[in-house]
Order: C-alpha cells, then structure tokens, then sequence
C-alpha cells in the first residue's frame, strides 16, 4: 500500500523534472547555423577532392609522374600520364585527371606520394546534375589556380 | 422581424466558430512548430513569412493540391466518412462553449453533457478510419485506440460529475459563474467543495490529453512503430481533415478545463482592481493557451507509454483518485452547506 | 527455424517490418507473425545492404583495404581501422611509436562517445521522445568537430596508418577534448534527469526483453549487451591491446539482463570513457607519429591471423589468411551487431509488437555493418 503512493509520487516529481528541463531549453538561442546564408569556414585538414601544390618558388608542381598515386588507389580513380621531354631530367606530366566519383578519401595517394605534389582541397559544397563534372582536369586546376 | 434578428446571430456564430477552430487549427500546427523547434534549440519555420506565420498556409496549400487516393479494397462508405466525422463533432461542440459572459451561441442547460457526448464521438471515427483502410497497421493502432479511450473517458466523466455536484447545474455558464471573485473561488482548490483540488485538475488534464490522442499518449499513430496508425492511408484533405480534428479536440479540451477548474473568465485577482481584475474574454483565452502550451511541451518531452502502462495508469490510478474524491467531494458540500 | 506450422494457424497474421520503416536503424526486413499484439515469431530477413567487403578483401592489397574499414560500421569507424591496422601491425612486425598509440586510443574513444550518443538519442527518439535526439546530437557535433579537425572526416575515418597515424595532433585538439569533457560532464545528469529517471521510459524498459547470461554465451553476444547480462567480459581488460593496461578505468556490468540494464550500461561507457581520454591527454608524450621502416608492400608470412577489438557494439574481430602475397588470401570480418541481433528471434516471443521494437534498440542494430 505504501508502495503504491510512492510510486505515484516519484513517478509524478521525475516528470516535473522532465518539463522543467525542456522549458528552460525552450528560452536558450538556437545552436544551429543557417545555411546558406551562414556558412562554416572547413578546417585545414578537411578532406576535400584532391589537388597539386603549387610550388611557390618554381611556380609549378612538384609532380614526378612516378604514378604511386595511381598505384596505391584502392579505387582506381587517377590516371596519370608522364612523357620524356627533351633537355629535363626525369618524365614530365602531361595529364593527371581525378574521377572524383569513385574517390572515398582514404589519403592513399597523398601517403605514398614522394615529393609530396598532392594535397587535400577544402572544397566541400560541390552539387552538379552531370557526373562529368567531377572528372577534375588537376593540371588545368592547378593554372587556373592563383 | 424576431425571426430574422435570429437567424443573422445563428450565422455569425457559425461562421465565426468555423473560423476559429480552422485558424486555432491552422496556428496551433505553427504554434507547436516553433514551440518544439525552440525546445530542441533550433528555429523551426521562418522562411515563409515573418517568423513562418504564413507557412501553415503554405501547408495548407498543399495539403489541398495533393490528389486524394482511395486504396482499392477500402471500404469506402466508412473511408469517406471517417474524416468527415472527426471534424464535424469538434464544430459543433462550439456551440456550447461560453467565452465570456455574452459570447455565446446557445446557453444549453445541459452543456457539459453535450460536450462529453460529442466527444466520444471522436472514437469511433478513428475506429472506422483504421478498419476501413484495408491495412494490417491502421487495424492494429484503430485497437489500441478503442481501449485507450474507453479507459479514459471514465476518470473524465467521474470528474465532470464532481464539479457538477459541486455547481449543482450542468450550464456551462452557470459553473463558471459559481467560480467568481478571484483564485481563491476557482473549483482548482477546495475551497468550493473540490476535495482534492489541484489533483483532481491534473488527473482532468491528463484525460483529456488521452482522449485527444496527444502524446504521450499518442498510441494510435505511433510514428516510430507504426508508420502513421489509423490515418496511414489517408492523403490529402483526409490527413487534412484528421490533423484538424485533431487540434480543435484540443482547443475544446482546453477550454472545458478553463471552464470546470480555472474560473473560465474571471481573473485570478480581485475585482476591485482596475483592468487586471475585470472578466473579459481575454482571460478565458490567456487561460486556454496556456493549457495548450503546456500540451505541447509535454509532447516533445516524454517518451510514449506502453499499453499496459496506459491502461494500468487509468484503472489502478486515475479512476481510485476521481472515486474517492466523488465521495469525499459530496462530504465536503454537505460540510460547507 | 521453418515457422511452417505456426503460420498455418487462423488465428495469426504476418506483419513485415520492413525494409523501410522509421525504427529499424537501416535496411533490415523482420517477418513477425502476431497474434493481435503480441509477437509469436520473429524472423530477421538480412542481406539489403550486402556490399562484398570480404570479397573486397581479398582484391585489394592490404594498405587499399583500409577505407573499407571506416564503411562496415560507420558510427564507430575508428575502432574497425584500430583493429585492422593493428592485425597487420602484428603480421608485418612494425612496431609503433607511443605517441600514436596515444592518439588513436584518445580519438577512438572519442568515437565511442559519440557513436553512444547517436544511439542514446536514436534509441529515445523509436521510443517517441523527440527532444533528446537533438540535444545527443549538439554534443555529437562539437565531436565531429574536434574529430574533423584531426582527421578530415567527420563519419567515415581513415585516420590510422601501418606504423602510426596519418598526421599528428595539435595541443588545440587536447584541449579541445579536455574542455568537451567538462561540458558533457554537465550534459549526461540532464541526460538522467530527462531520460534515465523519466518514470515513464522506465516502465517502457524494465523488464521488457530479458536476455539470460547462458543466451548470450549461446548466441555470441558481446559488447554492452552482454554486459547487461551479468557477464564481466570486455575486450579492453580482458585482452588488452594498444596501451589500454596502462589506463586506469572500470567497465559497468549490470546484472538484470532487460534492456534498461543495457540502456545504463552504455550510459556508464560513456562517462568511463572520457576518464581514459583525460589519462590519456595528462600521460601522452611527445614524439613522431609513424614507425620509421614501414614497407611500401606488406607480404606476410603465410598463415592465419586473427585480432579483436572491443568496438562501440561489442567485440569486432578479423581474421585474415594470409598467403606471402600483398593481398588477403581471404578476409573474415567477425560483427558483433550479427550475433547481437541473432537474440531477437528467441527473445522476442510473447512480446509486445512496442516492446520488440524497444529491445531492438536497445541492441543498438547498426545494419550495414551486419551485412557487410
């Protein structure tokens, strides 16, 4: 019999407990960011697609085209194509296209590569209506970039 | 002459109580939008006119544009009609309901047991609803229905006899009226012969929260569990129909405990101070809302009760309570003479 | 388990949990045959959302196989990269630098808060209270964050490298966590108060699916269910890897075996594991993040290996057969979300359709991960 009061009283303060938890919630701000008219700067490390350097003093990359990048890619997304240029050491790059639809940012590529030519891009509100949009050109990028 | 007098008041009255329960309908969806929105520390509609005032009319829209499908094997005299039946009954119960002194459609002598009546109404269109829609989710959550409002329809009626035993008429008006003179005279405290005062008005609450299928208490269209209950086949003005009949259910459960317990229109202060302690209409209103407001807080803090919770909250607990206070009620009016 | 002569009867009717619906966390298809409410068989239908990660295992040389670790569970990526890096750590011989260590248990463990949160807040939410869905998910992404700013991912991590870590930590990330730890802290008694104590989810969990510690050993349960059970095994104490002997924490076992018992077991895992993040951030040294020598191609010796890891789930175990060759000869993923859910067939008889679906989450059924 006593039980029987108790019950209803604790069961009965732990939902006033309860409501006045919400309630005080209800007159604090919102936490949530308004996008697009707010929007989140990434972090440096974010993962975006990736991209070349651009070597500040050569003014280019730093590419070798020895092709790790495309070796060690689980899903087969970069295709690499060095040539031998007349009067410079070592294979030039000729193409270096990314298809950015198979990617799943593992970082594969920017570990094994050697002179350390690629990076993550911080590129994040991509949205297209055709997959050919994200088959990057990256040396295109890279000379169109500042 | 009388007659034509008479027939202008009737329309005005039923063009204004169509309109206030279609806008209370309409707002209280923004209303509990925004409310809910603020609990969880977001900011809910505000593309849609200043703050989303417009968007339950946005909703509206199109809710009115989408095409209104009739599964096959429905049986579709009960599909058509269990909307239709929700919302008629919470019309027309405004008829009853006294805002203030002279706002009034009909001054019924019987009001209280005209509400009570219209309401269990409100039942077997949601019954009718579930069976109807030839789907194995709508029968199940119309069952748990059926039971969830039988059991709790007996602590409200036990309740509602109280306070007519303690008004001793069942107008509406008249009840109030017996509530006069400040906070002290409301039928929320024992002082009228109320015995167990502020639990009486709680187990009331929690009643009509059941009755109207409010979280949580809202087993009927358990969103996790069963897709959307009774009106899962519903789309359209059907779901239109349904979501409406839903608030006004609870305006009207609103405005019947105004009424029975806070004093309807009359201010919790003295009449002898100036504006604050006047009745008025905005009284009953501010009342009304406040109940409502605290529905809604109590839908998005709870988690929802299981069956046997439910019918062990109404059976072992509620109606003892209202029981005993019956009686104790009926002791106690004798006493204060 | 044919239910053959059960569904003949008139008096049942089939009800499909389907694929598609609001509580199951995924594709999972359950054939329930009830009698009005009342479930009397139960059978989980898996296979939607198969993705051949074994298969992939065994094309994939062993450093390409490690984004698919970040995809089996995607709520607790970083303790399946722990446990296959660490398998191949053990196979190849490299030895890791303390630091690194350091680092992936400090982010793993913040993976697990994070991945209870997203279940406490889930679970909540199948039970009909919306409100502390969100606020699990304000703590949750002020984790994100900090976890985005080490890694670069905010779900899918492919963070841990053969030999150390892909980068290392900055003193704004420890603070960062120490100054997470204090504000949840102050989060998980509102959490009580609103939830836990909340008399309303109590008689929705007590006693509802009581799980007997001889039908977790039957079934292989592990994780917080069999916690919940009475049984003291966690994977973190009972095998220790990486510097977890080294950190002093305690591992919460409730002996009732339903599901508020599981519910208080990951609520107590949480607080537990910001204890072993603080030690962690006072003991972490300095250091390099990666093994000097770690070669380009790893070519194990033939032969089977196997490692296990206490994810946020239970116990998640590889075992890779391995044959000289820079691929997995094959690769057997063991999840612990497969056997948890196997209880449900047998548990879940005589239950209430509302109870089911409580248990279920309490199992905290991540689907992917079960069909790999």
């Amino acid at each position: 019999m006593a039980g029987y009061f108790t019950n209803i009283l604790g069961g009965a303060k732990s939902l006033v407990v309860g409501l006045s938890i919400t309630q005080r919630q209800f007159f604090k701000k919102p936490i949530t960011l308004q996008y697009p008219w707010e929007s989140l700067e990434m972090t440096p490390r974010y993962r975006g697609h990736i991209q070349l350097i651009k070597n500040a003093e050569s003014g280019t990359h730093q590419c070798i085209s020895c092709g790790m990048c495309e070796k060690s890619c689980p899903s087969d997304c970069i295709t690499i194509k060095g040539e031998k240029q007349e009067g410079v050491k070592g294979k030039v790059l000729v193409k270096y296209e990314l298809d950015f639809t198979k990617c799943s940012l593992c970082g594969q590529c920017i570990a094994n590569c050697k002179p350390g030519a690629i990076e993550f891009s911080r590129e994040y509100n991509l949205a297209s209506t055709r997959k050919e949009d994200f088959h990057y050109d990256l040396l295109k990028r890279l000379k169109e970039q500042k | 002459m009388d007659l034509g007098i008479n027939v202008f008041e009737v329309f005005i009255y039923l063009v204004g109580f169509i309109a206030f329960a279609a806008a209370n309908a309409a707002y209280l969806v923004w209303v509990e939008r925004k409310g809910a929105a603020h609990i969880q520390r977001r900011t809910g509609p505000k593309e849609v006119g200043p703050y989303g005032l417009l968007q339950p009319l946005a909703d509206g829209a199109k809710l009115m544009s989408k095409q209104f499908i009739i599964p096959e094997g429905v049986d579709r005299p009960l599909f058509l009609l269990a909307p239709i039946m929700t919302m008629v009954p919470a019309i027309m119960i405004f008829v009853t309901i006294p805002f203030s002194e002279t706002i009034l459609a009909r001054d019924f002598n019987i009001g209280l047991l005209m509400i009570l009546a219209f309401a269990s109404v409100n039942v077997l269109a949601l019954l009718m609803g579930g069976w109807a829609s030839r789907n194995k989710y709508a029968v199940i959550s119309a069952a748990r229905v059926v039971s969830q409002n039988i059991a709790y329809e007996i602590p409200m009626l036990i309740i509602a006899i109280t306070i007519v035993l303690i008004t001793g008429s069942m107008n509406l008006t008249e009840i109030v009226a017996g509530q006069a003179g400040g906070i002290l005279h409301w039928n929320l405290l024992p002082t009228n012969g109320n015995f167990l005062g502020p639990i009486t008005f709680i187990i009331f609450f929690i009643c009509s929260m059941a009755e109207t299928n409010r979280a949580p208490f809202d087993l009927g269209e358990a969103e996790s569990e069963l897709i959307a209950g009774f009106h899962t086949e519903y789309s359209s003005m059907g779901f239109g129909l349904f979501f409406m009949g839903e608030y006004a259910n609870i305006v009207i459960a609103a405005a019947l405990t105004t009424i029975l317990f806070l004093g309807g229109w009359y201010s919790p202060l003295p009449e002898t101070i100036p504006y604050a302690g006047a009745s008025s209409v905005a009284w009953f209103l501010v009342k009304m809302y406040l109940l409502i407001w605290m529905v809604v807080l109590i839908r998005w803090t709870y988690p929802r009760v299981t069956l046997w919770s439910l019918l062990n909250l109404s059976w072992k607990i509620l109606i003892p309570f209202s029981l005993f206070n019956l009686l104790a009620s009926a002791g106690l009016v004798k006493f204060l003479g | 388990m044919s239910s053959q002569p059960l569904s003949q009867n008139q008096e049942y009717f089939e009800l499909n949990l389907g694929p598609q619906h609001p509580a199951t966390h995924g594709v999972l298809r359950v054939k329930l045959l009830m009698d009005g409410e009342y479930i009397v068989d139960a059978e989980p239908v898996l296979g939607y959302i198969h993705r051949m990660h074994e298969l992939m295992g065994e094309n994939r040389s062993w450093a390409q196989y490690l984004p698919n670790m970040g995809r089996l569970d995607y709520l607790s990526a970083l303790s399946y990269n722990l446990g296959y890096v660490e398998l191949v750590e053990k196979m190849a011989g490299i030895e890791v630098p303390e630091r690194a260590e350091y680092i992936r248990v400090i982010t793993t463990e913040m993976n697990r808060i994070s991945s209870h949160l997203l279940w406490f807040g889930a679970f909540v939410l199948d039970l009909g209270g919306f409100t502390p869905l969100l606020y699990a998910f304000d703590d949750r992404e002020q984790i994100l964050d900090l976890l985005e700013s080490v890694t670069g991912s905010r779900l899918t991590y492919c963070y841990y490298l053969f030999g150390g870590c892909y980068n290392d930590v900055e003193d704004d990330f420890l603070s960062g966590c120490l100054a997470f730890i204090k504000r949840m802290r102050t989060r998980l008694p509102m959490y009580h108060n609103l939830v836990t104590k909340n008399v309303i989810l109590r008689q929705r969990l007590e006693g509802v699916g009581p799980v007997s510690a001889e039908m977790c050993r039957k079934y292989g349960a592990t994780g917080p269910v069999l916690r919940g059970s009475g049984i003291h095994y966690d994977l973190r104490k009972n095998e220790p890897y990486s510097i977890y002997p080294e950190l002093d924490f305690d591992v919460p076992v409730y002996p009732e075996g339903d599901s508020m018992a599981r519910f208080m077991v990951r609520m107590d895992e949480m607080e537990q594991s910001m204890r072993i993040i603080e030690q962690a951030i006072a003991k972490i040294p300095e250091g390099p993040v990666m093994a000097e020598k770690v070669p380009k191609m790893i070519k194990p010796a033939a032969g089977d290996y196997y490692h296990a890891v206490e994810a946020a789930r239970g116990t998640f175990a590889i075992r890779a057969v391995s044959d000289g060759k820079n691929q997995a000869y094959r690769m057997k993923l063991r999840s612990p979300t497969f056997s948890n859910l196997s209880l449900f067939q047998e548990a879940s008889r005589g239950m209430l359709l509302a109870d089911g679906l409580a248990f279920m989450g309490s199992l905290d059924l991540v689907i992917p991960e079960i069909d790999r």
